[in-house]
């Protein structure tokens, strides 16, 4: 169990090394520079003189070599310094931190959603024994995972605030700003959760444990739940680790439709500008949430199916 | 102009369109369209919410550049003097008069006694300098009011309540300068403040509001400042403004905005474009329009590229464009086709409309008189090589590219074949600084006509790479001019030069266009087209 761990964290800091990288080198290699992006910002024509430019460049430490850059930067990110941003001049770690409670709420709000009503969908068309209720109801996830996030947030604006005034089009302010947006982001998430949870308790349900089970007697909803939804829920698990990875972007799109501050706003201004400090922040960050939730579904799977530890000590890797 | 979402495309445009145009169905079903409801006596109290689109992330009127912040930061403070809109004259503000010198080198203001900040500390010529002094090292953080204050020799305080600023060179714009937000005077205190810290924490103004909270990306609240008492000459209401309170969301979806305005989330809204007109019009909202200053939106030419180093084809290009079928097609109802390079609320501007007709046989005779022929697919030919130019242009308005794909229609209607180069914002400057275009889209918001001199005298930038001809010599009299009738003269013969040489193809005047709820009232617009809220009352 040991090892495994260690080896889970070991891999855990290579993805965070690795994403930091290639962020810092597709930036680079961008045309443009945040500094030019800065002294241009709601100017109509680009007309900046240079000489100030190079000042700027020269004062943010841009004009230096590009592996100057980077070890500077990685020397200080590992220290927990992302520098300031370049278009506030706010620490990139205050810009981060204030954002990210609002997105937390937001991404686990719609997590609970999700897996609440994914999983409740799963559930009740495998469990119905009406043909067309089964069908109508696994018709559901394939179009909750196709529409597009933003058209649901302007549905859903247009229907509970504009129509019916039932919750605020737009704001961080209370648990009522909170449902739309939650909604939103929740629908192709729960989607997701439904397919592979439905998908997975189909073929659970045909496993030879489950005649076993029906034969000692047990009944049909103890059956389905108890047995089948325990071994089917591992996949499930892993798609929730992936989902954390999406929640994060599609807070891009559900905080812009809805006006809500957080760490999607953030990003979606700081790649505008081309602030580099802040777009490297949110990478390594969001990197960190994903690594993190990763490594916690890891060490949650030997304790629903003790096979894992064993498989995972004789082989390098899995899932 | 105003940043929007990456996203905006002219199809997202359309949904939302599609959406509030829904709800404006259901709103005229029961909405009482009764305007005559407020009271038309104006009186105190109430807050303002206004949704704009976006936040600069900056709450320094010294920094900001953005429309969309400008309508909040430009309540904090007060400037030397201000701009009438309807006739572009200067008037009194914080100055209550002001003295030119005939070469336009130096300007003496006599401030207005008795005003204070925020903080309590007083107006003096010392703070004024102060605030002129720090202006010039925000350097690239603050272009407009750096650009105000370029070639400054010294600003001295004369006496307490006496400012004098000396420049190397003529220097006429710089009263207007004055009037603008870039440089509207904080207080010594704030001026001693990193750039950051101001732009982050905010500033000490005298202004008719007090900053009272910046959420970045979510919202700017002011509130009036009690005991106010120097306003603009130009205001109606003497002393402190009507609003206790003036709230600015930042709602970056136009849909969203457009709803909430129509549902009375909030009081009026910014950027109204031509899709979601539909969803406002009607009912208990006004739409509020006014074309913005300077120069109009058109292709600067790179004049030394091959192609259109002929006046010939620049001219050709000139009379190829439709003006007012983009003007319709595309932008919000009002917009006007281009008359002149420079919109018709800049000062001084004359109208050149006859120069600037659509004229397609016209256009096909001068490309033959310059002996580009008709090839077989239409493009035409000379010395074995397609007419061909490619529009460099940023992805910083919705408006753009519907803008510049019937331009590329229109162009090659005559025998023009027209690329369009999408680049980032990040890519226009270094691109303009290289020469590396052929053509670029854009306009310049500016109140004063010196704006010209800016973009198209050879002796600065020149990122058009004009030849030095007698349109220099008329550029640099005008900035040296203070007798008013002969810089409009001036003024006017850089604006003929411009067209009939076609150095620049004039298409559309930007029109700054808000959505207001019929309660609202004397929302007024500025010289700039942004506006003041002193003011503006809610009845």
């Amino acid at each position: 169990m040991r090892r495994y761990v260690i080896k889970r964290l070991a891999q855990a800091a290579g993805v965070l090394w690795a994403a930091y990288t290639v962020s810092f080198l597709v930036l680079d290699y961008l045309p443009g520079d945040p500094v030019t992006a800065m002294a241009s910002a709601g100017m109509d024509s680009g007309q900046v003189d240079p000489k100030q430019l190079a000042a700027l460049r020269h004062e943010y430490g841009f004009d230096k070599p590009v592996l100057v850059q980077y070890a500077e930067y990685l020397g200080r990110a590992v220290r927990g310094d992302f520098g300031d941003s370049v278009s506030t001049g706010r620490p990139v770690t205050s810009t981060l931190a204030d954002a990210l409670p609002q997105t937390l709420q937001l991404t686990g709000a719609a997590l609970l959603l999700a897996v609440l009503l994914g999983g409740g969908l799963a559930v009740v068309a495998t469990y119905t024994s009406r043909r067309w209720l089964r069908q109508l109801l696994l018709s559901l996830p394939p179009l909750g995972v196709s529409v597009p996030t933003f058209w649901v947030g302007l549905l859903l604006v247009e229907t509970f605030s504009f129509r019916l005034h039932w919750f605020p089009a737009f704001g961080n302010e209370g648990l009522k700003g909170l449902v739309l947006p939650a909604v939103t982001l929740a629908v192709p998430t729960g989607a997701q959760v439904a397919q592979v949870l439905a998908k997975s308790l189909l073929t659970a349900l045909d496993q030879a444990y489950v005649e076993t089970a029906r034969a000692k007697g047990a009944g049909r909803w103890r059956v389905h739940v108890r047995h089948a939804l325990r071994n089917a829920s591992l996949p499930a698990l892993t798609v929730v680790g992936l989902l954390v990875g999406q929640l994060i972007a599609g807070s891009v799109v559900v905080e812009t439709v809805f006006s809500r501050d957080g760490l999607g706003r953030v990003t979606a201004a700081a790649v505008t500008v081309q602030d580099i400090p802040v777009v490297q922040g949110v990478v390594a960050f969001g990197a960190l949430i994903f690594v993190t939730t990763n490594l916690l579904i890891d060490l949650v799977y030997p304790l629903l199916d003790p096979r894992i530890v064993v498989a995972s000590d004789g082989r390098a890797s899995f899932a | 102009m105003t940043a929007l979402p990456v996203f905006r495309s002219p199809r997202w445009a359309a949904l939302t369109a599609l959406l509030t145009t829904s709800v404006l169905l259901t709103a005229c079903g029961s909405g009482t369209d009764d305007s005559g409801t407020g009271s038309t006596q104006p009186k105190s109290g109430g807050t303002l919410t206004f949704a704009v689109g976006s936040d600069a992330g900056c709450v320094d009127p010294q920094q900001v550049a953005s429309n969309e912040t400008i309508y909040s930061v430009r309540q904090i403070v007060d400037s030397l003097t201000d701009q009438d809109p309807r006739t572009g004259k200067i008037v009194p503000w914080l100055a209550k008069s002001w003295e030119v010198s005939p070469d336009a080198r130096t300007f003496t203001f006599h401030l207005r006694p008795g005003v204070t900040f925020s903080d309590g500390s007083k107006l003096t010529a010392q703070v004024v300098k102060d605030n002129f002094d720090a202006v010039p090292k925000l350097g690239a953080l603050a272009t407009l009011a750096q650009g105000y204050l370029s070639g400054v020799k010294s600003t001295t305080a004369v006496d307490p309540l006496t400012v004098k600023v000396t420049f190397e060179q003529p220097n006429a714009q710089f009263l207007q300068a004055t009037s603008t937000h870039s440089l509207g005077i904080e207080s010594s205190a704030s001026v001693k403040k990193t750039p950051q810290q101001k732009c982050s924490d905010g500033v000490i103004g005298s202004g008719p509001f007090v900053l009272k909270q910046y959420v970045q990306n979510q919202s700017v609240t002011l509130a009036r400042r009690s005991g106010y008492d120097w306003g603009s000459s130009l205001w109606s209401k003497k002393g402190e403004a009507y609003l206790d309170k003036l709230v600015f969301k930042v709602v970056p979806e136009a849909g969203v905005r457009a709803g909430s305005l129509q549902s009375g989330q909030v009081d009026a809204v910014a950027s109204v474009g031509k899709a979601n007109e539909a969803a406002l019009k009607g009912g208990q909202v006004a739409l509020l329009r006014r074309a913005n200053p300077g120069v109009v939106f058109g292709l600067s030419f790179n004049n030394s590229r091959p192609v259109l180093k002929d006046a010939k084809v620049r001219q050709a290009i000139l009379h190829a464009v439709d003006r007012q079928q983009i003007a319709d097609a595309v932008f919000p109802t009002g917009t006007r086709a281009a008359t002149s390079i420079l919109a018709h609320t800049t000062p001084d501007y004359t109208s050149l409309a006859q120069d600037l007709t659509l004229d397609a046989a016209k256009a096909k005779s001068l490309l033959d008189e310059a002996g580009w022929k008709t090839g077989p697919d239409g493009i035409r030919v000379k010395n074995g090589k397609k007419l061909s130019l490619a529009i460099t242009w940023i992805p910083n308005a919705a408006t753009n590219q519907p803008a510049l794909e019937l331009v590329q229609q229109q162009l090659k209607a005559v025998g023009i074949e027209v690329t369009l180069k999408q680049v980032q914002v990040t890519q226009l400057a270094p691109a303009l600084q290289a020469g590396d275009f052929d053509a670029a889209w854009g306009n310049v918001t500016r109140a004063d006509p010196d704006i010209l001199r800016s973009s198209f005298s050879t002796r600065l930038a020149n990122f058009y790479r004009l030849p030095a001809t007698g349109l220099d010599t008329a550029l640099s009299a005008q900035a040296a001019t203070t007798d008013p009738a002969k810089r409009a003269q001036l003024v006017s013969e850089a604006q003929q030069l411009i067209v009939r040489n076609a150095y620049y193809a004039p298409v559309v005047e930007l029109q700054t266009q808000l959505g207001v709820t019929k309660k609202v009232h004397d929302l007024n617009f500025d010289a700039s087209s942004r506006i003041q809220l002193h003011d503006t009352w809610i009845g």
